[in-house]
């Protein structure tokens, strides 16, 4: 492999990290506050949706990230008034919501556009223009450093924002009172309500902000990695993204790792038919497969325990 | 605090009332995409029950659901959520195609026989391995199954590209089963008694096995000591375990029975309908037993009814697509909202028809 070929991987390696990153972050947040979320994939879908039909409609990429946000808020909501409120079963909720998203989507996509459940192509405005890095023009012919800092510039700025996301979520979570709250939440629901804090509440926030990070993986989808919503575009990502939740053991730093590493494949995947490793030809098949087999093996125990929040997966019902 | 509802109302009308109220929110979309529901009603009633050949469009993919319903029921009576029908129905696809495509069988019933073999044991097989690690290891059997069905999809794709495709083809399928392993269509079985019926729909003999199994799973779970275990264990885990009932073994027995339900599903799409393996046989049927199941009560007969209303919604949808500007996901908006009002809404439905039946009783 060549230099040039390097970087190329590399530099689609973050982009395709992206949208992982911002849902396996949603989903840590989710179930560290004791709320299991398998919906991530339909939240992320009809938010990649909305986003592109409205940047479409309005022209403006900016009105549709933020009704993408909308629209995964809303469904996060209805996990949340499934799953909190009415204390049903958290999976089945998550099930229902993706399947939600890939019907409800292809349908309205149908009678908006008529193009066979896709919306038209974005152009101009519509589409999220990249970031030039300063300086990238003047060292891209130094050597090295020109290269790598290449890697690194002229990306849509919520690539960014994704990994700023990172150290975000380690603050809220680890050094703030609202933080400490959510994880208490997750492990022992019943001590927090003695100290007098809402449990019900504490879970919304959670589920809301989960909405949130979901809302802005699926327009970065539509409007960022692609010109365009096509039906299923999502393509398990948001599974993906849960499997990298695991494989960090729902730490925020570990899941930038992960995705990064999932990314990766995804990459080296679409890049090339199949992967010499040590005089061993890999099928691509492989590399497709990989994210879901080493998330079975960390489930499973082998490499170190993947243990979730205690509480999660319940609802918290009080004592009376 | 525990309000009862009589048995009977249980059973029938908290799951008319969550399907009702999907089948309400469904005809607001259909209204909103300014199409009129109850035309819509009208066509996907007429294109499913109004002929043979409507009909044996939906007892086709009933005969799907049945399966994979069945397989998420016998799960859910242990309280195992099996994702996986899906991976494990593509597996069981794999199964058949290579028992119907090495041995020379002389007669399509002997070749049901191994296909139906090889499907069942492919399908448990794939269920096994996340059935094993919920057992032993306490990986949690819902995220397992999923990532499995994503392993399913890699394999099956890697085997047929690889493998079962024949050379110099560009299409990922295997080659056709030879003619003796093709079973019988209904029309056919039908006019052994002179009873005229459609040649087109691909509905064959699997009808019959998955009412079959719809029975020998009912007598599985009420009539014999395993069931028993399987549903001392669902009800309460360390009651069961008190009463010398090994989880772990329930776990992985269960997982095999589930695994091999779904598998057997192949019989109908991949041997009755299609006659070779191709790429994404099962088409989302897998996660539909999901719905059935919910819908059914994880009972073998609600998951029987609950396939029927299925396959008429798959088919009338189908005739939708056809005939209006309605895409054929709407069945997967209202697949959706089956499994939210049935599965995670339950309570919503349940409190208030019990509060109904309270004041019956006070008043």
């Amino acid at each position: 492999m060549d230099m040039a070929t390097f970087a190329q991987v590399l530099d689609s390696t973050l982009r395709l990290a992206t949208p992982l990153l911002f849902a396996c972050l949603a989903g840590l947040i989710s179930e560290r506050a004791g709320i299991f979320d398998i919906g991530l994939e339909g939240k992320m879908l009809a938010a990649a949706f909305l986003a592109a039909a409205i940047a479409y409609v309005s022209g403006n990429v900016w009105l549709g990230v933020l009704a993408g946000i909308a629209i995964s808020v809303f469904m996060s909501l209805i996990h949340g008034v499934a799953s909190i409120t009415f204390r049903g079963n958290q999976l089945i909720s998550g099930v229902a919501i993706n399947f939600l998203a890939a019907g409800i989507t292809v349908v309205i996509a149908q009678n908006w556009f008529r193009q066979g459940g896709r919306t038209p192509s974005l152009t101009g405005d519509a589409r999220m223009a990249p970031i030039d890095l300063p300086f990238a023009d003047a060292l891209a012919d130094v050597p090295v450093i020109g290269p790598i800092y290449g890697i690194f510039s002229g990306h849509a700025p919520l690539v960014y924002l994704a990994f700023l996301c990172v150290p975000a979520t380690w603050f809220l979570l680890f050094r703030t009172r609202f933080g400490l709250r959510l994880r208490a939440v997750g492990e022992n629901p019943a001590a927090v309500d003695t100290a007098g804090i809402s449990v019900i509440g504490m879970r919304y926030g959670a589920v809301a902000i989960c909405g949130v990070l979901c809302g802005l993986a699926g327009a970065y989808l539509s409007t960022g990695l692609s010109a365009g919503f096509v039906k299923d575009m999502s393509a398990g990502r948001g599974y993906i993204a849960l499997a990298a939740m695991i494989f960090a053991k729902w730490r925020p730093w570990h899941a930038m790792g992960a995705v990064l590493l999932f990314g990766l494949l995804e990459a080296v995947a679409n890049r090339f038919q199949s992967i010499e490793v040590m005089g061993l030809a890999l099928p691509i098949q492989v590399m497709q497969a990989l994210p879901y087999i080493l998330t079975v093996v960390i489930l499973a125990g082998f490499v170190g325990r993947a243990i979730p929040p205690r509480a999660g997966g319940s609802p918290y019902v009080k004592e009376h | 605090m525990n309000k009862r509802i009589p048995h009977w109302a249980d059973v029938t009308l908290v799951p008319l009332v969550s399907v009702l109220l999907a089948f309400a929110i469904s005809a607001v979309l259909i209204w909103a995409i300014g199409e009129s529901p109850w035309e819509a009603v009208k066509l996907m009633v007429d294109g499913a029950f109004g002929s043979s050949y409507g009909w044996g469009y939906t007892l086709f993919y009933a005969t799907n659901f049945m399966f994979t319903g069945l397989a998420v029921a016998v799960a859910f009576q242990a309280r195992l959520f099996n994702i996986g029908g899906e991976g494990q129905a593509a597996i069981g696809g794999l199964g058949v195609a290579l028992v119907c495509l090495y041995i020379p069988w002389p007669h399509w019933t002997l070749a049901l026989l191994g296909a139906s073999v090889g499907a069942a044991l492919f399908g448990a097989l794939w269920a096994f391995i996340p059935g094993y690690l919920q057992a032993r290891r306490g990986s949690h059997i819902v995220i397992t199954t999923i990532m499995f069905n994503f392993i399913a999809a890699s394999f099956l794709n890697y085997m047929l590209v690889s493998f079962l495709r024949p050379q110099g083809s560009q299409d990922p399928s295997s080659p056709r089963f030879p003619d003796a392993a093709a079973l019988p269509k209904l029309h056919e079985i039908l006019g052994l008694f002179g009873i005229p019926f459609s040649k087109v729909p691909p509905v064959n003999i699997s009808l019959l096995i998955a009412v079959a199994l719809c029975f020998a799973v009912w007598w599985m779970l009420w009539r014999t000591r395993l069931g028993y275990q399987i549903r001392a264990f669902g009800a309460s885990e360390p009651a069961a375990q008190y009463a010398g009932i090994s989880p772990a073994r329930i776990t992985i027995v269960v997982m095999l029975i589930s695994g091999g339900l779904a598998g057997m599903m192949a019989l109908n799409n991949v041997m009755g309908e299609q006659e070779r393996l191709v790429l994404n046989a099962v088409e989302g049927a897998g996660f539909i037993g999901i719905a059935v199941a919910l819908m059914g009560r994880n009972h073998p007969f609600g998951v029987f009814l609950a396939a029927i209303l299925f396959g008429f919604l798959y088919q009338g949808g189908a005739e939708l697509a056809l005939w209006t500007g309605i895409p054929r996901e709407l069945i997967v908006v209202i697949q959706a909202l089956v499994i939210l009002f049935t599965g995670a809404l339950d309570n919503m439905v349940r409190v208030p028809i019990a509060k109904l039946f309270s004041l019956r009783r006070a008043g």
